[in-house]
């Protein structure tokens, strides 16, 4: 299988490389060339760090024409699944024009209290899970609302921005307590994390391992 | 809900961990890939290495070190020690860091904490205050005076701690990481009180190190004192708490935390 990780100096690619070598994968791309990417079985999609010099970056490598043309399954990770929505407040003045490929627009958290941090950062646990992304985990499949949270639901996340929650979602999170947003969306082939998939412990191994496997058309 | 987060702390001197651990099991106790890899296994929700390297090879070995880390471990962790050029973090954050910890040269400069911020993100630039307490607080925790020393705790910078916390997450800091000289090594608790002022004045997360030496101090200074995550190193490596049993323990104190696997 040929999996490319799309490199657009766009942040950590280094760690979703080792990720996908725990799982065995040694042969991954790190690429920005259009053909290497459409030529891939699977492509994912880091991001780390600021909306307007992503978008500038992707914009310079001419790969914001390339991505919405895929077709096989594509994974956005952090500020990778950010992108792929319409727009985000992150930036200069009016914020940043996104990717266009999800219906979402990407906003900033504004916690009702000191006692609620920005960025989001640490662990939090996944609900309302669907999609064989998340298979093997807790609630997927299941007609009853995730239960107790166990070890098994918890990933790592750090984010000052978010995309709520709309059609486009397959799982949630929740910050402050209550207050769900878009851990997970898709549409057709495109998916996205805003966790760290490659930071999540063994919940996350499973997630990649999900992505490479699982029938996700 | 997004969970309190407990932090091992690893001493790195060329390559090696210093403090001796008493890991049964672990073939190198020495070898900081194998000890972070054995915290993360048993359910750590983060690491920190802190270098203490101080010759002209530190950045090769650190950075051969980071990779090696990153290669191995699946959950974050942030490297910190003598770090001061931008060269430096960007070298660092490639080779696999999630996050990296500046104390001393943001001091000298705190300009330096815009730029970094700019051009890798506040989620990656964890800013560390060394503070000391500098008054016997007679009236309790709101007069306790705090101030920013360097130096392990011997050279005071002549900044209020709290104001120089407030200014670092203004700058763009993503993390804050106190570290109380007071009580650091004291194994009696951490700073609650200088915790909660910073936890409660700065809008970002907090993490408490120095003065962990039993389960309540853990307790203690996430609820009253407010912290997002505590930091502890001698503990965890002499064996006095497990992960998995402190866990259990602070969920049972009603903590939210993520349970060990």
């Amino acid at each position: 299988m040929n999996i490319a990780v799309i490199d657009y100096q766009g942040g950590n690619v280094q760690s979703v490389l080792f990720a996908l070598e725990r799982l065995g994968v040694t042969n991954a791309v790190l690429t920005s060339d259009p053909d290497a990417i459409r030529g891939a079985d699977r492509v994912l999609f880091p991001g780390e760090g600021e909306a307007s010099s992503a978008m500038r970056a992707l914009r310079a490598a001419g790969l914001d024409r390339v991505l919405p043309t895929l077709t096989q399954p594509f994974l956005g990770i952090c500020l990778g699944m950010q992108l792929l929505g319409r727009h985000s407040q992150e930036g200069p003045a009016g914020g940043t024009e996104l990717l266009g490929m999800l219906p979402f627009d990407v906003v900033r958290f504004t916690p009702p209290d000191a006692a609620h941090k920005v960025p989001h950062m640490g662990w939090n646990n996944l609900h309302d899970l669907q999609t064989p992304l998340f298979a093997g985990l807790g609630g997927v499949g299941d007609t009853e609302a995730v239960a107790l949270p166990t070890a098994a639901d918890y990933v790592y996340f750090v984010h000052s921005y978010y995309a709520p929650v709309g059609d486009y979602t397959i799982a949630q999170a929740s910050y402050p307590a209550g207050v769900p947003f878009s851990a997970g969306v898709r549409h057709r082939n495109f998916y996205g994390v805003q966790f760290h998939v490659e930071k999540s412990g063994p919940v996350g191994e499973q997630i990649l391992h999900n992505f490479l496997t699982g029938d996700l058309g | 809900m997004l969970t309190k987060r407990l932090i091992a702390c690893l001493d790195v001197q060329n390559g090696r961990t210093v403090k001796g651990t008493n890991f049964v099991n672990l073939r190198d106790a020495g070898d900081p890939v194998a000890l972070a890899a054995r915290y993360a296994q048993e359910g750590i929700d983060e690491l920190v290495l802190l270098d203490i390297t101080a010759t002209v090879e530190k950045r090769r070995t650190l950075i051969e070190l980071v990779r090696n880390v990153a290669r191995e471990v699946n959950i974050p962790f942030t490297v910190g020690g003598g770090i001061g050029a931008v060269a430096d973090v960007e070298a660092l954050l490639l080779s696999g860091a999630d996050k990296v910890s500046l104390n001393s040269s943001v001091l000298r400069e705190p300009g330096l904490i815009d730029e970094l911020a700019r051009r890798f993100g506040s989620q990656a630039i964890v800013v560390a205050v060394d503070a000391r307490q500098t008054n016997d607080a007679a009236q309790g925790p709101a007069d306790e005076a705090w101030e920013v020393f360097t130096h392990g705790g011997r050279h005071p910078v002549g900044r209020e701690a709290v104001a120089w916390c407030r200014e670092a997450a203004e700058r763009g800091a993503g993390e804050l990481l106190l570290t109380s000289m007071s009580h650091d090594g004291t194994r009696d608790g951490y700073a609650l009180g200088f915790t909660r002022a910073v936890a409660a004045g700065v809008g970002v997360p907090v993490i408490a190190s120095g003065g962990a030496g039993a389960a309540p101090h853990f307790r203690d200074v996430l609820l009253p004192g407010g912290a997002d995550a505590a930091l502890a190193a001698s503990v965890f490596h002499f064996g006095d708490l497990s992960v998995a049993g402190l866990k259990s323990y602070l969920l049972a104190e009603g903590v939210a935390m993520r349970p060990a696997v």
